[in-house]
């Protein structure tokens, strides 16, 4: 098996309220400096060892993220090399 | 008539509709389990507000997923009547059943309150005896019903937009104050105030009952709604 890590967040120019909000608790603790915070989600997928990228691609297009809204990396680094047969 | 009301795990407004359906307007009521996948033979399905499997992922998102949810599409093909209320409303726009997607609202704020909101589209089975800039009072209770679509989705869907929020001050920042939207052939409708909320004098509004009247005379009379007319993008294809 091997675990497969997706980031999830919001498109530029979309308005992250979630991020807003915590761009104004870092500023309330005197994290001032703090131009912009953009909150996504993590999201981790363990899956056989021959799983696609193509496939985990189409996870996010069809459910884990909404392409109206967001957009996705998958960080395909998680994907170990093949082991020989 | 006889309407669906689908509960999802974590749908809190189900009963006010089944309530206000059965004890208020005296129609045929079936509970739907999200679970099931038979509509059993109903006239009209409402999908209710609530938190469907805790918002989790994205609000209606997994709802989307649900077993039901193919048997609603196929319902929804058919031309038949849907109605989806806050929770619902994004449960459809999940299933790509209605254009556009939720965000948080503007104000990071939660919002519980009445509304005021304008009928702009009496093309559908739920407004098509209201009059167009009728105005109509309920309440809102959400914390992700600020309706976004890119600006091109927006222009296209101008003629689908049902209801607009009527007031100075937009309740959760939705785009052109959109409060309502339909499918392309006006059947399927979503909206964030809560109509259900709104159908007994004592609960301060009646006008919710509008909505349902609408729908149950459209059915029983066998009435016709005229078709959309077609948006400027779809004619230029």
């Amino acid at each position: 098996m091997t675990t497969v890590r997706v980031v999830i967040t919001l498109k530029p120019g979309v308005l992250d309220a979630q991020g807003q909000a915590v761009r104004q608790g870092l500023h309330a603790l005197g994290y001032e400096g703090v131009s912009e915070v953009r909150v996504g989600k993590h999201i981790e997928i363990t899956m056989p060892d021959e799983a696609s990228v193509d496939e985990i691609s189409a996870m996010c297009d069809r459910f884990l993220a909404n392409p109206l809204i967001e957009e996705w990396k998958i960080e395909t680094d998680a994907l170990p090399s093949r082991r020989p047969s | 008539m006889r309407f669906g009301v689908v509960i999802f795990p974590g749908s809190n407004c189900d009963h006010d509709c089944i309530h206000v359906l059965r004890n208020v307007l005296a129609q045929d009521v079936v509970e739907l389990w999200h679970g099931d996948s038979l509509l059993d033979d109903v006239d009209c399905v409402v999908l209710p507000g609530g938190f469907a499997y805790g918002d989790y992922l994205r609000a209606g998102a997994v709802a989307a997923t649900s077993p039901i949810m193919p048997s609603v599409k196929s319902f929804a093909a058919s031309g038949k009547p849907v109605l989806g209320i806050c929770n619902g409303f994004q449960v459809l726009l999940e299933a790509g059943l209605l254009p556009g997607a939720m965000l948080r609202n503007q104000s990071l704020q939660f919002r519980c309150r009445q509304v005021l909101m304008s009928v702009e589209s009496t093309k559908t089975p739920f407004t098509w005896n209201l009059r167009e800039g009728q105005i109509l009072q309920m309440p809102v209770a959400h914390g992700e019903g600020n309706y976004f679509a890119p600006k091109d989705l927006l222009d296209d869907i101008e003629r689908q937009v049902v209801f607009r929020y009527a007031e100075d001050a937009n309740p959760n920042g939705s785009a052109r104050f959109i409060a309502g939207v339909c499918n392309k052939a006006g059947n399927v409708v979503g909206l964030m105030p809560h109509p259900e909320r709104a159908s007994e004098a004592i609960l301060g509004s009646t006008d919710g009952r509008l909505i349902f009247e609408a729908v149950i005379e459209y059915v029983t009379s066998r009435s016709r709604v005229p078709a959309l007319p077609r948006s400027r993008a779809e004619a230029l294809r």
